[in-house]
């Protein structure tokens, strides 16, 4: 198993990083005119947004993380040149209950199917169980989100709810599912990843 | 999924406020573009103060209020801007306003194709049943457009505007989901990925 | 137009922030009612702080929150309230509800405000779908929603830790058409 030396924020060819108030805004601006990605991304309507409203996005994410303690935000950057390819965050956490809901997106196309979504997913949970000490994670992906729905039962998440026709796209309605992993579950696997993580 | 932000000769972009009080205090300088996008006279404002109201507007990004840029697809040019505001959610219908500062572009299809693009994310991204807008009898072309995308006439304010001497109508075209929906199946329904 | 605001064993109201402040003030005073409403730790507020709450919250000025107070018709005893928040543009409310008065549990009151509600949101707010979650632990209020229509979608197992026990969370949805036939509405 790991121990506290082994390191939790990187990946082999990705690591996880604070946001870059400067560098971030402009690339991230750019994803939000992808509709493509920001319809997999957010059950919210897709909405262009400018450097300088990601910007404010970005403040407002900072204070909230300091204020309710109930979220951990990364960004996910190439090792190479530490450039922003994606983010990831535990949400909505239920400390009594020992809960979170995990957050994944990879930016761009070009930079997804290379493996970078599976380590830094990788990466999320053992944050998640393994310093976060959780319980259970949970995931809410819409059924056109194929990639994403291979991806969770790739690391043995149970899809758990269907809730019917809960959103309407392109003039019709989808259904939303809910996964979840429990740490034991989360454990039990964890020795395969651990030898691929080596490797 | 599709790329709903763009259209044949368009893309619809980021609203940025500093950018778009200077593009506005420039077009308004062209007092034909001023009176067909302002139904009173108003005094041009200074970018500064335009800037202020749209960063509140924009920033809030109310589930009732979409802002865009028009930016042309050959040279990403910003040639206009456009609005999405829902009137009332039971009803689910929205007021559109729509802009094309850049004189050049006008008559050659660029507000047709920025008025499809704007209806396809209205019915198919936020789910209206109907669109509204308000255009002004002394502007043909534009009536044109937007009969072009669709838009039925609904009625009009008789004599409401006063230009030139002359009193105008105010005209109220719209827009049902149906008859979107029919003009376009093949792109209504994608299916899963 | 049937009266929306009736039903057969109560009425909704929500001009009364002072009224739901008193009466919530008591019952937090209850664990068991808080810990079958909530899955977050149980908590108490001052009479001050809901009644501020209470004042923001009960002006259904914004068209994605409504709120309301339920009074019993035969003694017009305010017993509980009921909250719908609704995701606009997808057309979906989350429903929550709680009968205070523990005097009013296991007699048919949760299921008449239930309906009420669900007439309110498909009828007048138009929504396409209403959701709602509880604990596995509060049976009575599976078998009320069950009544009302709502349709099992599915547990998300463990996410709740009281008493040393793990327990889940069931999570129900009705869709318009359902309700709809249910109803006998031709709408």
């Amino acid at each position: 198993m790991f121990d506290i030396q082994t390191q939790l924020f990187e990946g082999e060819h990705i690591r996880f990083g604070p946001i870059d108030h400067e560098k971030d805004a402009e690339i991230e601006s750019k994803w939000t005119h992808d509709s493509d990605f920001m319809r997999m991304m957010e059950i919210a309507p897709a909405r262009p947004l400018s450097v300088a409203l990601v910007k404010k996005q970005y403040e407002k994410l900072e204070k909230e993380l300091d204020e309710n303690k109930n979220q951990f935000y990364f960004t996910i950057r190439a090792r190479e040149d530490d450039r922003l390819i994606g983010k990831a965050s535990v949400q909505w956490i239920e400390w009594a209950n020992g809960n979170g809901f995990l957050r994944l997106g990879i930016g761009e196309a070009e930079n997804r199917g290379k493996g970078y979504g599976t380590q830094a997913f990788r990466m999320l949970l053992r944050f998640a169980f393994a310093e976060l000490n959780l319980f259970r994670v949970s995931a809410i992906v819409p059924e056109y989100n194929v990639a994403a729905i291979a991806l969770l039962k790739k690391f043995g998440f149970v899809q758990e709810v269907c809730r019917r026709k809960s959103l309407e796209r392109d003039g019709r309605r989808w259904d939303l599912y809910v996964f979840g992993l429990l740490r034991d579950e989360w454990q039990y696997s964890h020795a395969g990843d651990l030898q691929q993580a080596e490797a | 999924m599709n790329d709903i932000f763009s259209g044949k000769l368009v893309r619809l972009s980021a609203f940025d406020p500093e950018e778009m009080s200077k593009a506005f205090s420039r077009w308004s300088r062209n007092s034909e573009y001023f009176r067909l996008a302002n139904s009173s006279s108003r005094p041009m404002q200074s970018p500064k103060q335009a800037s202020k109201w749209m960063e509140e507007e924009v920033g809030e990004m109310s589930p009732a209020s979409y802002f865009f840029t028009i930016r042309t697809l050959a040279d990403d040019k910003l040639i206009g801007e456009l609005n999405l505001d829902v009137v009332d959610w039971s009803g689910r219908d929205a007021f559109v306003g729509l802009g094309i500062g850049e004189t050049e572009y006008w008559s050659k299809g660029y507000g047709t194709d920025v008025m499809n693009i704007l209806l396809r994310f209205a019915f198919t991204e936020i789910n209206l049943r109907r669109v509204t807008l308000t255009v002004f009898e002394y502007n043909p072309r534009a009536i044109r457009s937007y009969e072009k995308a669709g838009f039925q006439h609904e009625g009009r304010l008789r004599q409401v505007l006063n230009k030139e001497g002359k009193r105008w109508d105010m005209l109220y075209m719209g827009i049902l989901r149906e008859e979107w929906l029919e003009r376009h199946t093949q792109g209504a329904v994608t299916g899963a990925g | 137009m049937k009266d929306i605001f009736r039903g057969d064993l109560v009425r909704i109201t929500n001009e009364e922030p002072d009224a739901y402040a008193k009466a919530n003030v008591r019952w937090q005073l209850d664990s068991e009612y808080g810990r079958l409403l909530d899955s977050e730790s149980v908590r108490m507020f001052s009479e001050k702080a809901i009644k501020e709450w209470s004042e923001k919250n009960f002006q259904n000025s914004k068209p994605e929150r409504h709120q309301f107070t339920v009074r019993t018709l035969a003694e017009d005893k305010l017993i509980g309230f009921f909250g719908l928040y609704v995701e606009l543009v997808h057309s979906e409310a989350w429903v929550g509800i709680g009968i205070g008065e523990r005097d009013f549990w296991s007699k048919g009151y949760g299921t008449d405000v239930m309906n009420v509600c669900l007439r309110y949101a498909f009828l007048e707010l138009g929504v396409q779908r209403v959701s709602l979650g509880l604990h596995e632990y509060n049976p009575r209020a599976l078998r009320s929603y069950e009544k009302a229509g709502f349709v099992l979608e599915g547990r998300t197992r463990k996410d709740v830790l009281r008493e040393g026990k793990r327990t889940d969370t069931f999570w129900m949805g009705i869709l318009r058409e359902e309700w709809l036939q249910k109803n006998g509405e031709t709408l």
